[in-house]
């Protein structure tokens, strides 16, 4: 997988297009597919308790907690994602759905319990900060595949290391990327970032991984912000995979009732 | 405002003070011991909260909120359903009360498999408008929204039931309010307004009495939505049965204002257009008991009317838009049937809206923008907000409602003499 850096979520989406990538050699392809897969389409259905700790350049830190539950209506194509945030206090019970789509924009809704109001998101520009942290969107929700020129850079000893750019340079604050990815999981184990002038100045990695009923997953990942001096590291605990998690869990009707799966 | 302002905000620093360093780890530490105990997940906040008029009105006081206010909020699942409690206390300077409020006391389940039911008191949200509702004929509270309050106050509790059936063809929602609940609207008791009687702006010297709707069956309220998302395309059918929101009617042998009868038709509909969100919405409203329109003490019939875009117009940086309409209906006879004298209303009342949001310093301030213009009445309402989150629990805010019009009898025109700013301290946990 390369447009996707490194799997922030073991659950995170990634987009893949059915399209295969003409000028790639079938290597490159091969392990885009594998880490996709690897990433981002572990198991059915699953579900992690996310922690967020954010530092920023003084030091000073802010804490998120959410539970993410994530639905593949197939293997490599459409999925949903069920986002229940717990703290900070003031975001408490609020929920995030996401319909991801390979061929189209996503759909975005939030939930706000206080109103009883659900807003419809513009799903436009990706590369903001989730919730705050030095996370995008796009690193939770992936990179739509085709918005780089992906090649296969060098072999290291445990990691095919791929150089990615991106194809409409205007749309975004790098000029291009490399991603590390493991030979033998193929996770995605890092990312760094070269801004236009292609200096790295952000990092995207993971910390730690373990094996989850046979599906190797980052249980700690870390994005490192050079620019602004600050960082955010991201714990996953309690992931399951395969709960049996019906699609019906991703609509408007458990938004106003969150699921059993989110509670403690 | 006996208290005062530096009262409120001492207090608010006090309890606040209490609850951080070792004593917000304690918090903490009793919240997971209380959920782990009781499985019981408690919230909520301890806020200080004051605005003054930004000019003199005659008939109001300078301060235009004051107050203190505690809210708790209490979950718990209970066999296949969750019970919520969420409660105010409030020290209000300004009306020198103090009052506990419950905000929500209902329980939730799932009587069939494909079918919820909420019963109790609740907030209750739908229809597509940004701060503009046509279908969404739940209870509204305009002080709280006029005075600078948190958005959530805007929305009025109901004491309802609410069932909800998820089918394929399509979801129905269902809410029966045994007991008419309307909108706290403006009646000259904080905010000063257009008296039509008068003829003239009144507030505390002029409070009107209102007709109570009380009695089951005669006085309840019924609403339905029937919705169906399309791949991301949402549309629904609503209707609504039960009374005018704001007393739109006046019993002229009791001087009391009345809630006249009222049945709404509407649709829906919402989805992604051009990089952002575009959506539509209209609704007939039937003034039952003034279908004729030549009732000069009900408000006649109307069609409403609105469509509204919201896009990111950069990072972090997202506007919208909305065009709003009331069409009079039967507007000959409500001509004629106006007392002489009487500012009359225009057949068409246009309204604009504009909402911009900016996130800075890491999405941690958030300076929000939202106007109002109705080019048809000649005045605006304009909301413009900044708010900080400190830290995880500390949020400051400061913003004002600013009313301006050509004339003092227009919905946001009779307002002027309330154009206020706020400030507000909160710390949640």
């Amino acid at each position: 997988m390369m447009n996707k850096t490194v799997s922030l979520l073991p659950l995170a989406t990634f987009y893949l297009c059915a399209a295969t990538w003409a000028s790639a050699a079938p290597a490159v392809d091969e392990i885009v597919d594998k880490a996709n897969k690897a990433a981002y389409y572990a198991g059915n259905d699953g579900k992690a308790n996310v922690t967020m700790t954010i530092t920023d350049s003084q030091g000073r830190t802010r804490n998120r907690e959410f539970v993410i539950l994530r639905h593949d209506s197939r293997d490599g194509g459409e999925q949903q994602f069920y986002v229940f945030f717990k703290k900070p206090s003031d975001v408490r019970k609020t929920v995030f759905l996401v319909h991801k789509y390979t061929d189209k924009d996503d759909n975005r809704w939030m939930y706000l319990p206080d109103l009883d109001l659900v807003k419809r998101i513009a799903a436009s520009d990706k590369r903001t900060s989730f919730m705050g942290s030095h996370f995008f969107y796009e690193d939770v929700s992936g990179r739509g595949i085709n918005e780089d020129k992906h090649e296969l850079l060098k072999e290291e000893d445990t990691f095919y290391v791929l150089k990615n750019t991106p194809k409409d340079p205007v749309s975004v604050e790098f000029s291009s990327y490399l991603v590390w990815v493991d030979k033998k999981t193929f996770l995605p184990m890092k990312a760094e970032y070269a801004d236009k002038a292609d200096k790295p100045y952000r990092i995207v990695e993971a910390l730690e991984v373990e094996d989850v009923q046979g599906h190797p997953t980052v249980t700690k990942s870390r994005v490192q912000d050079f620019t602004s001096g600050g960082e955010t590291v991201a714990e996953f605990a309690n992931i399951t995979y395969d709960l049996g998690l019906d699609e019906s869990i991703f609509t408007e009707r458990y938004l106003r009732k969150p699921p059993r799966e989110v509670h403690r | 405002m006996k208290l005062g302002f530096a009262r409120a905000v001492g207090l608010a620093l006090a309890a606040a003070g209490l609850a951080t360093g070792v004593a917000r780890a304690e918090l903490q530490t009793w919240k997971d011991g209380l959920y782990d105990a009781y499985a019981i997940d408690l919230g909520g906040f301890v806020e200080a909260r004051n605005g003054w008029r930004l000019q003199n009105d005659p008939h109001e006081k300078d301060a235009s909120i004051a107050e203190m206010r505690l809210q708790l909020e209490a979950g718990r699942d209970i066999g296949r359903g969750s019970l919520k409690l969420k409660g105010d206390l409030l020290g209000d300077f300004v009306t020198d009360d103090y009052t506990a409020l419950l905000r929500e006391g209902n329980f939730l389940f799932s009587p069939l498999a494909a079918m919820d039911m909420k019963l109790g008191r609740q907030v209750l949200t739908w229809g597509t408008g940004d701060l503009l509702f046509i279908n969404d004929l739940f209870p509204k509270d305009w002080k709280s929204f006029f005075i600078g309050r948190d958005d959530e106050y805007l929305k009025a509790p109901s004491d309802a039931v609410k069932a909800s059936y998820f089918h394929e063809l399509a979801n129905v929602d269902l809410v029966f309010v045994p007991f008419f609940n309307p909108s706290d609207h403006i009646n000259g008791e904080r905010l000063s307004y257009w008296n039509p009687v008068l003829g003239e702006t009144a507030g505390q010297n002029y409070r009107m009495d209102e007709e109570e709707r009380s009695s089951f069956g005669h006085d309840s309220e019924f609403a339905l939505r029937l919705a169906k998302n399309y791949g991301g395309t949402e549309v629904a059918l609503y209707h609504y049965t039960g009374f005018w929101k704001t007393p739109e009617g006046l019993n002229p042998a009791a001087m009391e204002l009345i809630y006249p009868r009222l049945s709404v038709y509407g649709a829906s509909g919402r989805g992604q257009l051009w990089g952002g969100i575009a959506n539509i919405e209209t609704g007939f409203y039937d003034s039952r008991q003034d279908q004729d329109g030549d009732d000069p003490m009900l408000r006649n019939s109307e069609w409403r009317f609105l469509a509204g875009f919201e896009r990111e117009l950069a990072r972090d940086f997202t506007g919208s838009m909305q065009y709003y309409v009331e069409w009079m209906q039967d507007y000959e006879a409500y001509k004629e049937s106006v007392t002489a004298g009487s500012p009359a209303r225009d057949e068409f009342r246009h309204l604009f809206t504009l909402r911009l949001t900016k996130l800075l310093m890491n999405q941690n301030l958030i300076v929000s923008f939202f106007a109002y213009y109705s080019p048809s009445d000649q005045d605006c309402y304009l909301r413009p907000k900044v708010r900080y989150r400190i830290d995880d629990q500390w949020t400051i805010e400061a913003g004002g409602n600013f009313f301006y019009g050509s004339d003092d009898f227009t919905f946001f025109g009779q307002f002027e003499d309330n154009t206020n700013a706020y400030a507000s301290l909160r710390w949640s946990f």
